[in-house]
């Protein structure tokens, strides 16, 4: 048994005196992803507000290969897909990209190559504003590719997309967790990941 | 990539962006313009009046057109999620924002600077004091971004912060205020403004050191909420 490179030791989360989860538990190894279910407003986005290092957990400790979560090593290894896309929509597909480039570290995909995955190539000088819901969120998905991370923290990932779109991103993923990669995720939709152990919290 | 890179991307990104939005730049310089250009017609015919009160009125303009200013320096970035990108990356933080407010002040400070000669003759001050206007907005007005900063990044995560900021931020501004329209008032009178320019390049150089922190801090509260 190989030790856990994500854990979670007795997490809760209060928020307007109403408990959201307490003394949560979960160790991810990887290769391994954590799909958090629960209704709206059960607390998933908190939890990966926290997992990002946004907000404190009013209890509990957060592990990343042994050492907590307060370092750079941590944020290097890390990418954040909220409900924000955090794409600027006067910037171009290409200037988007190479920014978050320069914010990190080039990843496994060039950038042509990543936009290509995402289904989005020829778009590279296209204003985002030009694209739809659905192309801004494979053009999110394109900044994890390329950008080196081994933990991707995804809120409601097939927020927009169409079947071909998720069946993409289900694939990436695999690919992901293949590649010894770590996926913390909140999905509505049900997860079809092949080969993937996918471990379950169940938030209520 | 290094973190001089990251620095320059940001400055870089944010100037792409200030020329894709014009009219955000636009609108604090026609404030200062409209502002200045309204004194000699309120107080009429009176040029003697007008030099005398020509420093403190260019400041004053300045001052509250860098007020005006102020929110655009990471609103839209908190709206869209790219600030919660940024304080992600692995690098510190502190130096990402230092680039951003570089950039803010070259769009918003700068044309200050480029537009107030022709303020300054239409006020009818002396080539001389003129200088020194100069040489203290290219001071000053970094020193009003910076400090700005701090308010704008714990007021960014309010939904009307407007109020909050303009009381933050206006009495840190207020030494500026001092020693610069000091400064330019007294070249006007031919009296040596070494002190004042001293004074006013310390808060500079402790604003460039001291301020991306608190500021950072600030935008790391603001994102808890």
């Amino acid at each position: 048994m190989t030790s856990p490179v994500l854990q979670g030791i007795g997490l809760s989360c209060i928020r307007d005196d109403r408990v959201l989860f307490a003394d949560l538990v979960f160790a991810l190894q990887a290769g391994q992803a954590l799909l958090l279910e629960g209704q709206n407003g059960s607390g998933k986005t908190s939890l990966l507000r926290i997992l990002c290092g946004f907000r404190e957990a009013d209890a509990g400790t957060i592990l990343w290969c042994g050492t907590g979560i307060n370092d750079s090593q941590y944020r290097a290894d890390m990418a954040y897909v909220g409900h924000l896309d955090g794409i600027k929509k006067e910037l171009t597909v290409l200037e988007n990209l190479s920014f978050a480039v320069a914010l990190g570290q080039s990843g496994l995909h060039a950038i042509a190559d990543a936009l290509a995955r995402v289904q989005l190539s020829g778009y590279d000088d296209m204003p985002v504003q030009a694209l739809s819901a659905g192309q801004k969120r494979r053009l999110s998905l394109a900044r994890l590719l390329v950008t080196q991370n081994r933990l991707w923290i995804l809120d409601e990932p097939f927020t927009s997309l169409d079947k071909q779109g998720i069946k993409l991103t289900e694939t990436l993923m695999a690919e992901h967790c293949a590649g010894g990669g770590l996926i913390v995720l909140t999905s509505h939709h049900d997860l079809n990941l092949q080969g993937v152990a996918v471990q379950r919290i169940h938030l209520s | 990539m290094p973190l001089t890179h990251a620095f320059f991307a940001v400055i870089r990104r944010d100037l792409i962006l200030a020329l894709r939005r014009r009219s955000e730049i636009a609108n604090p310089l026609l404030f200062f313009v409209l502002v200045i250009t309204l004194f000699p017609l309120g107080i009429g015919a009176r040029p003697q009046l007008l030099q005398t009160i020509a420093p403190g009125i260019i400041w004053v303009a300045a001052l509250l057109a860098a007020m005006l200013s102020l929110d655009s320096l990471f609103r839209s970035d908190f709206d869209d999620g790219s600030l919660e990108q940024m304080l992600l990356s692995q690098h510190p933080v502190s130096v990402l924002i230092l680039g951003k407010i570089i950039a803010h002040w070259l769009v918003t400070g700068l044309p200050l600077l480029v537009i107030a000669p022709l303020l300054a003759i239409f006020l009818g001050m002396s080539v001389h004091s003129l200088g020194i206007l100069l040489l203290t907005l290219l001071l000053g007005t970094p020193v009003l971004s910076l400090i700005g900063a701090i308010g704008v990044a714990l007021t960014v995560g309010l939904r009307r912060g407007g109020m909050i900021l303009s009381l933050l931020v206006l009495p840190l501004y207020v030494p500026v205020l001092i020693f610069a329209g000091n400064a330019v008032a007294m070249a006007g009178n031919g009296l040596p403004v070494g002190a004042q320019i001293n004074i006013l390049t310390a808060m500079l150089f402790m604003a460039l050191a001291l301020a991306p922190w608190p500021t950072a801090a600030a935008l790391k509260m603001s994102m808890s909420q």
